[in-house]
């Protein structure tokens, strides 16, 4: 993939990703902020599917453009035809793993498997 | 006549020896030979005036002749002499002691370039990344019309690039770019502004190519945008805002 449109994605990625943790912000506001981090509240958040999509949605954005940015921070610091290849395949190989990880937790929880 | 005769009985003056003086700080570092860098401090006089690379001159002449240092047109113009001078990169012609109010000048080999001796660098690396993104016109008709002289521009099409023409690849923005000091296989400012400089211009017809050049890993996009390559500059280069533009290329604003 051309390095100018991962950049994209990454300033894609950054610009949704605020807009969607203001919406997160802004529902953890709807309650009292200690209420809404209660066990309970927290099990509600993920069994109400549009707000479990956004969550999902939070994880991907953040896990895309965080990944992407540690890549870009190890290129600069080293460099070298091996290094720079695994570092681009161990950030993605990363990124898919908390994407996997994230997605296991908000999924089961959904279906009450917790 | 009469103007030639004046000017030919005008008294040669002699020079006045300075009151003022300053202490030069100069590195000293031969890869081959040192294990480590050191300073050696010379006590120069020097006039309103005199520059930087005069006052090197002075102690290679008078003090110690083994000082390497690259210079040449001593105008600002071949960008041989550039040098960190008390922490920032300047070109020791175009430097006035005056103008640095300081009683001790440090002199030191630019950053982010090899060392061959003392205060001359390698440049291989800024010709390389300045060869690497296509330094000329690229256009499909090589040759000219029977009935063409040159090819014509507006002075709004100018505008566009002429401020990037007139750098004279002496390095100092590569010295002062944060993301060289650590990403040694980055294009640097001077060949993104140089890139810009032909994408810009109406004549060129390699925007895409060169596009295509400096759009890789440690291409354009890892200039964090510190901008002081653009402070450096003796030329009144902007290589930021060049970079800056040239991103409008790749993500779609400009055509």
């Amino acid at each position: 993939m051309r390095e100018s449109t991962i950049m994209k994605i990454h300033y894609g990625t950054a610009l949704a990703a605020v807009a969607l943790v203001a919406v997160h912000i802004l529902m953890r506001l709807t309650t009292g902020f200690a209420e809404s981090l209660e066990y309970e509240n927290v099990l509600a958040n993920y069994k109400f599917i549009p707000y479990a999509a956004m969550l999902e949605l939070i994880l991907i954005l953040l896990a895309v453009h965080g990944f992407n940015g540690l890549r870009v921070i190890l290129l600069e610091l080293k460099q070298g035809r091996m290094y720079e290849k695994a570092v681009s395949y161990g950030c993605l190989v990363a990124m898919f793993g908390l994407i996997a990880y994230g997605s296991n937790t908000i999924i089961r929880t959904n279906m009450g498997m917790t | 006549m009469a103007l030639v005769s004046h000017i030919a009985e005008e008294p040669i003056s002699t020079p006045v020896p300075s009151s003022k003086s300053i202490t030069l700080k100069i590195f000293r570092y031969n890869p081959e030979h040192d294990d480590s860098s050191k300073f050696m401090e010379f006590t120069v006089p020097y006039e309103k005036w005199t520059t930087v690379l005069e006052a090197i001159l002075e102690v290679k002449k008078y003090f110690d002749h083994s000082v390497a240092v690259r210079y040449s047109c001593r105008q600002a113009t071949c960008g041989s002499c550039g040098m960190m001078i008390n922490g920032k990169p300047r070109l020791a012609c175009f430097t006035k002691i005056s103008e640095l109010n300081s009683n001790v000048i440090t002199v030191e080999p630019m950053n982010n370039f090899p060392i061959i001796r003392d205060l001359a660098v390698k440049f291989e690396r800024l010709f390389d990344t300045h060869q690497k993104i296509k330094p000329y016109l690229i256009r499909d008709d090589t040759e000219l019309e029977t009935d063409e002289r040159e090819f014509l521009q507006t002075p709004e099409e100018v505008e566009q690039y002429i401020q990037f023409a007139n750098c004279i690849k002496c390095g100092l923005c590569n010295s002062a770019c944060p993301t060289m000091a650590t990403d040694s296989s980055f294009v640097g400012p001077q060949a993104l502004a140089q890139a810009y400089r032909y994408v810009a211009d109406s004549r060129d017809k390699g925007k895409d190519s060169r596009l295509k050049i400096i759009d890789e890993s440690h291409g354009i996009w890892r200039c964090h945008f510190a901008g002081s390559c653009s402070q450096v500059c003796p030329k009144g280069v902007d290589p930021a805002m060049g970079i800056q533009l040239l991103r409008g290329y790749l993500l779609g604003f400009k055509s």
